[in-house]
């Protein structure tokens, strides 16, 4: 629209003289907040019309506003007139909350900060724990092989191989035993995984009359990785047997289950 | 604060936004008053009943149905002219119809720097007598374009464009 035609009508004349119609009236409102020089022409004829009308005016007005005031009951109380004059806000309390806000924020931030860093730390903790377990695991397996070396090496180490039977000709085991540590190390690598819900069982076995003795079940098979297992022996073996048992292992060998037999070499 | 701020305080009732408002237009408002009631003592009244009423109606008011000034403006000439109608009135005063605002202003002696008393003065005095008689029905009197352009017997777009140079010719002379 044509600004300066629309001023030049004299309409915004009328505006502040109060003769348009509550619909011009609106109108005029809209253009005046959209455009600026509408305001300054509004305010502008309004200041005119104001020095022009107060100068019709030849008294002092002042004292008429103590009579309004009390008729209006303004400052009716003490706290009132106390709430009235309360400092208004200066830059000082415009400084004050930014600096609260900027405050804020600065101790979110540094919350967040916390927070990551507390979780950072969880995460180290962690992966050191694993890392020590690593280690543990590392030096056990060291401390085994140390073991074996020394019993492989050593002279009182009787040596019994244990051969395929029957139905399972094509396994085998060794059994490493050291009689002063009352101890025997078994190398079941030869033996197949055994069926889920069944253990391989142990035997020390006298000869004559044949009297099998459980040495115990070797229940971690699948989870060993050398497949070396230290077990416990007091007995004056003659033999050494291993049988697939169910479970929990039997109170005698299933002979149809033999897997593997040797004999001690005499001498 | 601005006066937009202002005047939305005086609707919500502050007391102290209408003291304010009191002191930026009771000058304007006695001179209208008084030119319609050309009494100083029912002047005063008259101001006081239209600040009263102002007070009370403060929520009514909305900027988008025009000028606060244009408002308060309204309250004022209605109650003056009020008062001119009542009983009492025309008992007291009798012929109002030829008076404009120009001669009080003319002879307006307590007219101080704050009013700019050289200039206003200098501009009614130099004024034509079409532009007194256009400012005084559409301001001083509140009169419609139309009941203006029957007054006058002008036709109304001339009524506008008319009050159109005559303010720019005050402007001139008021405002720096």
């Amino acid at each position: 629209m044509d600004i300066k035609a629309y001023i030049e009508s004299g309409i915004l004349e009328l505006y502040v003289a109060g003769t348009l119609s509550e619909k011009e009236n609106k109108e005029v409102h809209v253009l005046m907040q959209q455009h600026p020089e509408i305001l300054q022409e509004v305010l502008d004829i309004e200041a005119a019309i104001i020095k022009l009308t107060s100068a019709a005016s030849n008294q002092d007005t002042n004292h008429v506003l103590n009579v309004v005031k009390k008729e209006l009951n303004f400052n009716k109380n003490d706290t009132k007139v106390i709430s009235i004059q309360k400092p208004k806000y200066n830059w000082l309390t415009y400084t004050g909350w930014a600096a609260s806000v900027i405050l804020g924020i600065g101790l979110l931030w540094t919350i967040n900060q916390n927070n990551q860093l507390q979780s950072d730390i969880q995460v180290a903790e962690i992966q050191q724990s694993l890392l020590e377990t690593q280690i543990e695991n590392s030096k056990n397996s060291l401390k085994e092989a140390n073991t074996l070396i020394a019993v492989l090496r050593d002279n009182n180490i009787t040596q019994v191989r244990l051969k395929g039977q029957s139905n399972f000709e094509s396994t085998y085991a060794k059994v490493y035993w050291d009689k002063n540590e009352q101890r025997i190390f078994l190398d079941a690598q030869g033996l197949p995984e055994p069926p889920s819900g069944m253990v391989y069982q142990v035997w020390s076995l006298k000869l004559s009359p044949l009297t099998p003795t459980s040495l115990g079940i070797i229940d971690n098979f699948t989870s060993d990785e050398n497949k070396i297992f230290e077990i416990e022996n007091a007995n004056e073996s003659e033999a050494f047997g291993i049988t697939l048992e169910p479970a929990g292992g039997s109170a005698s060998p299933t002979m149809e289950q033999l897997y593997t037999l040797g004999v001690v070499s005499v001498g | 604060m601005d006066l937009e701020t202002l005047v939305e305080k005086f609707t919500q009732k502050d007391e102290k936004a209408f003291e304010q408002l009191y002191n930026m237009y009771s000058k304007s408002m006695h001179g209208v008053i008084f030119n319609i009631v050309r009494n100083n003592d029912i002047a005063e009244e008259v101001m006081q009943d239209v600040f009263i009423k102002a007070w009370y109606k403060s929520d009514t008011y909305s900027i988008s149905k025009g000028r606060f000034f244009t408002w308060l403006l309204n309250i004022a000439r209605n109650a003056a002219i009020d008062k001119t109608r009542s009983k009492n009135f025309k008992k007291t005063k009798q012929n109002l119809n030829s008076d404009l605002f120009v001669d009080i202003i003319e002879s307006n002696d307590s007219l101080d720097s704050k009013t700019d008393a050289i200039g206003i003065k200098k501009f009614v005095n130099k004024l034509a007598k079409k532009c007194k008689d256009v400012i005084d029905l559409l301001y001083f009197k509140g009169y419609t374009q139309t009941e203006a352009s029957e007054k006058l017997d002008m036709p109304i777009g001339t009524i506008k464009t008319r009050n159109r140079n005559c303010i720019k010719e005050l402007r001139s002379m008021v405002l720096s």
